[in-house]
C-alpha cells in the first residue's frame, strides 16, 4: 500500500522532449512507472521511449486518448505555471510539479485556481514522490530505497535521498517517499502527507523533514498532537542558518525571527515527535 | 533582492505615487548642489540596504545647503551595521502633520499578498507589531483579484485617517498593489506615508524586495543589484549558478542540494566546528561549477578544511569527481580535504580520487569528524 501513486497511476510527463524531462521519463520508466503520455506544445505525434509512449500537443488530448490521471511537470520555470493551469484544466487530479524557480506571486495564483477547481498539486521545486517497488513519479532516484512500512516526508531533495539510504543500509524501507519542495507557496504540505500516512493501513511509522523558514513544521506539530496515532520522528535542516539569508530553496529563510529551526524543535517534541540530532539518527529512532 | 529607498521611490513615482522631490549623491559638493536647487531645507539620507539608518544618525534634517554639504560629509563617511556610506539622497523636507504606515507583503501561511496600515507610522513596523499589534490593520488580497477600492476604503477606516484624505490614500494603496504586482515584489512599503500640512499624501520613505525568482521578467530591475553591498564571493557564486552564503566558521562545505547542504553545516557545528559557508553546486555538478565552488571558498582566509559531499542520485558521483580533479589542477589548495560520495557511481568516484589525497569519509558524522579534526590540523591526508 501507499499514498497518492502506486500501480495503478497512469502518468503524463509535461515537457518529455526536453533534456530533463526525457532524462527523467527513461528513469520512470525503467523503474515500472505506467507512463502513458507525454506532452510537448509543437510535438504532437511523435513517439518517445522506444517508439512506446505517444506526444501529444495539449494535455487536453493527451487525457482523452490515454487516460492519465497523473502529470509530472519538466518544463523551465517562466512556462510551468501555464503547464500546472493546463494540466488543472484538463482534470488531471494529481499534478507534481519539479520545476525550481516558479515566482511565488505566480504560485499564488496558481493555487488560488487549483484550490477552486479541488486538484492536488504536489511541489513546485520538488524531488517528487516514490513507491518502492511500484511507481516513481519525479527525480528520486528508485535504487536508494527499498519498499517497507515508513511513510517519508520532506521539504528537501537529497537530504531525503541521504534519508531513504540510511534507512535501506539497516535494511528498512518506505510505503511511500513524498517531497514536498522548497518553496515557500506549494501545493501539498506535512498535514496533508501526514493525514494521507495516518489513512493508509501498511504505513506504520513516519519520518518527517523539515527546515527552516515559515510555519508548517509548527503546524504540522500541533496536528500530529491532535490527530496522529502513528509514532513521527522528524529532522529539522538548517540550526546553524543566519537569519534573513535565503538557504538555496526560497522557503528556506528565516525572517522576522520566525522560521527558526530551534522553535520547530521544540514543537516537534512539544507533539511527541522524536527529533534526530542528524539525519543518520533516524533509522535508531525508528527502531 | 533588496532595493535602495532611493530605487524604490523611484519605482513607486513610476507608477503614480508621490514622492518628494530629491536626487542621490555621491559626494557633498554634490550634496550641497541638489539642496540649492530644492531650495534649502532638505533631510540628506544614508542610502543602505539595512534597517535603523534613522537611529543611527543616518537620516538628518538640514536648513541650509551649507549645513546639507556638512551632514552629507559626515553621513558619507559613516559605516551603518557594517555597511560603509556610499551614496546619500537629497530629499525636499515634507511639513509632516500626520505619518502612517503602508505596505504590502507575502502571507505566507494564508498563500496571499496581505495589505497591512497603521496610523503609528515612521517607525519600525516589526516593534509596533510586537508591542502593539491591535495598531496595524491587515487585509487579504485575492491573488486572482487583486486589491479592490473597497478595501483600501476599510483600511483607511481602519487607521481613522481623515475623511479628506481617503480619495488620495485609495490611489496610492492602488497603485503600491500595481507597484508590487507588476514588479513581482515580496515586500512593497511605505513608511512613512505623510499627511502634509496642506493635506496631501506623500511617500517620504520606500523600501522594496524584488522575488529573485522572477528577475527573467524584469531585467531593468535586475540591473538594480547594489553590487557594493554584497559579499564579493556572493556576487561570484551567482555568476556560475551556485547558491553560496558566507558564514564565519573555519569549514567549507561544498555540498548537491540545499536541505543537504544545510544539514551538512548543522552536523559539523553538532561535532564541534563552525562551517565557513553555505554552498549548493545544485544538480549536474560539472567541472566549472566545481572549481568555481573551491575559488569561492578558499577566498575566504579563515577556511582551514574542507568537506565536500556529495549524496549522487541523478547527479553521478564519478562526474562530480573529474570535477574535482579538473579543479585541484586548476586551484591546488593547500588545505586538508574532506570528501563523501555515495549514491550513484560512487565506487567509480572515490576510485577517481584514490591517488588525490583527499580524506575520505563513509558516513555524514564520519565526514564531518574527520573535517574539524582536520582543520584542527589532528588529522593528516
Amino acid at each position: 500500500m501507499s499514498i497518492l501513486i502506486n500501480k495503478n497511476t497512469r502518468l503524463l510527463i509535461q515537457g518529455i522532449t526536453g533534456n530533463e524531462g526525457m532524462f527523467h521519463a527513461e528513469q520512470m520508466h525503467a523503474y515500472g512507472t505506467n507512463v502513458v503520455a507525454g506532452v510537448t506544445p509543437g510535438k504532437g505525434g511523435e513517439w518517445v521511449l522506444n517508439d512506446k509512449v505517444p506526444v501529444f500537443d495539449s494535455v487536453r488530448m493527451a487525457v482523452q486518448a490515454t487516460e492519465a490521471n497523473t502529470s509530472v511537470i519538466f518544463v523551465p520555470s517562466r512556462f510551468a505555471p501555464d503547464a500546472i493551469y493546463e494540466a488543472a484544466d484538463a482534470g488531471i487530479p494529481l499534478i507534481v510539479c519539479i520545476t525550481e524557480g516558479i515566482p511565488v506571486q505566480d504560485m499564488m495564483r496558481v493555487r488560488e485556481y487549483l484550490d477552486q477547481k479541488k486538484v492536488r498539486l504536489l511541489g513546485p521545486n520538488c524531488p517528487g514522490l516514490l513507491t518502492p517497488g511500484e511507481c516513481k513519479v519525479g527525480i528520486i532516484p528508485g535504487d536508494i530505497a527499498l519498499a517497507g512500512n515508513i511513510g517519508v516526508v520532506s521539504r528537501s531533495g537529497t537530504l531525503t535521498y541521504e534519508v531513504l539510504y540510511a534507512l535501506k543500509l539497516v535494511g528498512m524501507g518506505a510505503t511511500t517517499c513524498v517531497g514536498i519542495g522548497g518553496d515557500p507557496i506549494n501545493g501539498t504540505n506535512f498535514i496533508d502527507c501526514l493525514d494521507m500516512f495516518e489513512a493508509d493501513p501498511h504505513t506504520e511509522k513516519i519520518v518527517m523533514i523539515g527546515e527552516i523558514g515559515g510555519s508548517d513544521e509548527e503546524k504540522a506539530a500541533q496536528f500530529i498532537a491532535s490527530h496522529l496515532t502513528k509514532p513521527v520522528v522528524s529532522f529539522i535542516a538548517g540550526q546553524t542558518a543566519p537569519p534573513g539569508k535565503r538557504m538555496g530553496h526560497a522557503g528556506a529563510i528565516i525572517e522576522g525571527g520566525s522560521g527558526t529551526a530551534a522553535d520547530k524543535i521544540i514543537a516537534l517534541k512539544k507533539a511527541g515527535v522524536q527529533v534526530a540530532k542528524h539525519p543518520e539518527e533516524i533509522p535508531m529512532l525508528l527502531q | 533582492m533588496k532595493l535602495q529607498e532611493y530605487q524604490s521611490k523611484s519605482i513607486f513615482a513610476k507608477f503614480g505615487i508621490p514622492i518628494p522631490k530629491g536626487r542621490v549623491a555621491t559626494t557633498a559638493t554634490e550634496a550641497r548642489q541638489i539642496a540649492e536647487e530644492l531650495g534649502g531645507r532638505v533631510v540628506v539620507k544614508s542610502q543602505v540596504l539595512v534597517g535603523g539608518r534613522g537611529k543611527a544618525g543616518g537620516i538628518r534634517l538640514a536648513k541650509s545647503p551649507k549645513e546639507a554639504e556638512e551632514l552629507a560629509t559626515q553621513i558619507l563617511g559613516m559605516v551603518i551595521k557594517g555597511l560603509p556610506v556610499r551614496k546619500v539622497l537629497i530629499d525636499e523636507a515634507a511639513n509632516i502633520e500626520q505619518e502612517i504606515y503602508l505596505g504590502i507583503t507575502n502571507d505566507r501561511a494564508a498563500r496571499r499578498p496581505v495589505i497591512m496600515a497603521s496610523a503609528a507610522g515612521g517607525v519600525d513596523i516589526e516593534e509596533v507589531a510586537r508591542v502593539s499589534p491591535e495598531k496595524i490593520i491587515k487585509v487579504h488580497i485575492d491573488p486572482l483579484l487583486g486589491l479592490r477600492d473597497f478595501q483600501s476604503r476599510d483600511i483607511a477606516a481602519g487607521i481613522d485617517l481623515p475623511r479628506d484624505c481617503w480619495k488620495e490614500f485609495a490611489r496610492i494603496s492602488l497603485n503600491l498593489w500595481r507597484v508590487y504586482s507588476e514588479t513581482d515584489a515580496t515586500l512593497a512599503e511605505i513608511n512613512p506615508l505623510v499627511i502634509t500640512k496642506d493635506r496631501h499624501l506623500v511617500a517620504v520613505d520606500g523600501k522594496m524586495v524584488i522575488d529573485d525568482n522572477s528577475l527573467f521578467r524584469h531585467s531593468d530591475l535586475a540591473e538594480m543589484r547594489d553590487l557594493d553591498e554584497e559579499v564579493v564571493s556572493e556576487t561570484e557564486a551567482r555568476k556560475y549558478g551556485l547558491s553560496f552564503i558566507k558564514l564565519d566558521g573555519q569549514i567549507g562545505c561544498m555540498v548537491n542540494g540545499a536541505g543537504l547542504a544545510m544539514t551538512t553545516m548543522d552536523i559539523v557545528k553538532l561535532f564541534g566546528g563552525e562551517p565557513a559557508n553555505f554552498l549548493d553546486i545544485g544538480g549536474g555538478a560539472n567541472a566549472d561549477k566545481v572549481s568555481a565552488a573551491f575559488r569561492i571558498i578558499l577566498s575566504d582566509k579563515n577556511v582551514k578544511a574542507i568537506l565536500i559531499n556529495i549524496f549522487g542520485g541523478i547527479t553521478r558521483c564519478d562526474e562530480v569527481a573529474k570535477g574535482i580533479l579538473v579543479a585541484l589542477e586548476e586551484v591546488k589548495p593547500s588545505i586538508p580535504m574532506v570528501v563523501r560520495l555515495v549514491g550513484t557511481n560512487s565506487e567509480e568516484g572515490i576510485r577517481l580520487l584514490a591517488d588525490a589525497k583527499m580524506i575520505t569519509a563513509t558516513t555524514l558524522a564520519d565526514a564531518a569528524k574527520k573535517s574539524v579534526l582536520a582543520s584542527q590540523g589532528t588529522l593528516e591526508m
